[in-house]
């Protein structure tokens, strides 16, 4: 294994003893709620969209650092963008975490995000990584039913 | 009593040979499933390469012997908790499997509406769900004994919620999460004095202890191989003769017949009418290696040794600020579960299995014990026979460790 380090990098560390935009969002026009079961990770996340750009995103919920240092590193990230921007920097990002452990990822796009790209020496922790944008994807959906990483 | 050769004991594990990261593997979750001694793995081995056949159907050697060795290991288990009958053991999967068979054919025909099926707060959701689910299926009610704040279960609340509409008593002989040894015989006497009858998961019990189901007082006793050296996929559910023979049968098939016409199937007594199909033979020949190999130890000796790792993991784990221990019962064995300053569990299960240290870190199935105490997960470390206080030690490095990573 990598060194426990490239998992928990002061990055990761930060945001998930400070998270950036956490509470309720009372502006929010879109909501959905994750969950792993398999840990118990709860994550709520609003988004205020205006015209087709997400103007701002808060989340609530607890987690386990690395769904809570990916969920606020992703607020952080897709504030101001385009919902089609979002979800491109969602694909970016999901290659990224997923990619086998030997192959080459160009991190440089994903700015920040590029933190936890460790995770694809963690098989089990993927979910975790996940969950925030799987999340996303499904407020903007507008889907009702909470999102299971199972 | 004899104590116990550590050394010896490891050497009978292959793999502890194991390196985990570059580390020599510390395997604390033999709570989640056991590691197999060689003697366990060899009796499977010699099964399928020496007399491999299907049981109760041949005339041929083979087949006599397949059947001989399994009828074997059904003695075996039967004298292993004591039972007074070896008819009295059925094999089946696990000891999910063995609640869901009491759950579905003993206690569905029996409950009506307003009747009660009485649980307690530190159940695995094995012995949660297939009572909702038969409660769902009849009317029946699910009333839960709560546990004090030390996770022992409150005996004048469970004697209370006792009532005259009380069907089944379901409880563990030890929690899966706290090591909470319950109190069975008073529990059982309690339950059976108001007419119910009580039914007993033992997953956690035979692993760590002596059992004898009569003194327990139990009515059904089940519990998994897997959870005690033997293979997965092999399990017993003990019930009194009476009741087996009042259990309709759950799965129909093959085995489990005495005749049969398209008319009319006359059902073959217990245990043969719950083990239609062909059962898992090499897991039974497996179990009965288990408490051959377990008994050669002595369960009291095991039971020592383990109590003793308990205690010093209760205070090394105890001394390190930042550490919380989730429950103090009055009498533990197996297994604790902490916390690890405000770091989540898998936090902390990625971690020390980076130091090759493997324990189990979620909800360990138990969820409203998860509630009760208010936290999501915990890091359960659990004990076998071939841990020792260096393994503890171990531990207790790598939690520093986490508290280090976190500071």
């Amino acid at each position: 294994m990598s060194d426990l380090r490239e998992l928990y990098q002061e990055v990761i560390l930060d945001h998930t003893k400070h998270p950036r935009n956490f509470g309720m969002l009372e502006s929010a026009t879109h909501r959905a709620q994750g969950h792993n079961p398999l840990c118990g990770d709860q994550l709520a996340l609003f988004v205020e969209v205006a015209g087709d750009r997400l103007r701002d995103l808060r989340f609530a919920g607890r987690g386990c650092a690395i769904s809570t240092a990916s969920a606020s590193l992703l607020t952080e990230a897709v504030k101001g963008r385009t919902t089609a921007e979002a979800h491109a920097l969602f694909e970016r990002f999901h290659a990224a975490v997923t990619a086998p452990s030997d192959a080459p990822v160009d991190t440089a796009p994903l700015g920040k995000l590029a933190a936890l790209a460790g995770v694809r020496e963690f098989p089990m922790r993927v979910k975790c990584a996940s969950l925030a944008w799987h999340t996303l994807e499904a407020a903007l959906a507008g889907k009702s039913e909470p999102v299971s990483t199972e | 009593m004899s104590a116990l050769d550590l050394e010896a004991v490891r050497k009978q594990f292959p793999i502890l040979a194991r390196r985990v990261h570059g580390k020599p593997l510390v395997f604390l979750d033999s709570a989640a499933s056991s590691q197999k001694p060689a003697a366990v793995i060899e009796a499977t081995v010699d099964y399928y390469g020496r007399l491999h056949a299907n049981v109760h159907r041949g005339v041929h050697t083979l087949s006599e012997e397949a059947t001989a060795a399994y009828e074997a290991a059904r003695r075996k288990v039967a004298e292993f908790i004591h039972a007074p009958s070896e008819r009295e053991v059925v094999f089946v999967r696990g000891t999910t499997e063995g609640i869901n068979l009491v759950s579905q054919g003993f206690a569905r025909p029996r409950l009506e509406p307003g009747d009660e099926v009485l649980v307690t707060t530190l159940e695995h959701h094995s012995n949660i769900v297939p009572w909702q689910i038969v409660c769902e299926q009849t009317g029946a009610r699910l009333v839960v004994a709560p546990i004090d704040a030390r996770g022992d279960v409150i005996v004048e609340e469970f004697a209370r919620l006792l009532s005259p509409r009380t069907r089944i008593a379901a409880f563990a002989h030890v929690s899966n999460v706290l090591g909470t040894v319950l109190p069975v015989a008073e529990l059982a006497a309690l339950a059976r004095r108001a007419g119910a009858a009580v039914v007993i998961d033992g997953a956690q019990g035979v692993p760590h202890m002596p059992v004898d189901v009569q003194a327990l007082g139990a009515d059904f006793y089940a519990f998994s191989g897997h959870k005690m050296y033997a293979p997965t996929g092999i399990g017993v559910l003990w019930g009194r003769a009476e009741l087996l023979e009042a259990t309709a049968p759950w799965q129909g098939g093959g085995s489990m017949i005495r005749s049969v016409t398209f008319e009319k199937t006359e059902f073959a007594h217990a245990p043969e009418r719950f083990e239609a199909g062909t059962p898992d033979i090499a897991g039974a020949i497996g179990l009965g290696a288990a408490i051959d190999w377990l008994g050669a130890l002595g369960l009291d000796a095991v039971h020592a040794h383990e109590s003793d790792l308990v205690a010093y993991a209760r205070a090394r784990l105890g001394e390190i600020a930042g550490v919380r221990l989730i429950g103090s019962p009055r009498e533990q064995v197996g297994v604790i579960s902490f916390l690890v300053g405000d770091v989540h569990a898998h936090d902390v299960g990625t971690i020390l299995d980076g130091e090759g240290i493997a324990v189990r870190a979620g909800h360990h199935c138990a969820q409203p014990l998860m509630d009760f105490y208010d936290v999501p997960a915990t890091s359960r470390a659990s004990f076998a026979v071939h841990n020792g206080r260096d393994d503890v030690d171990r531990l207790c490095a790598g939690v520093r460790r986490v508290l280090e990573i976190f500071a």
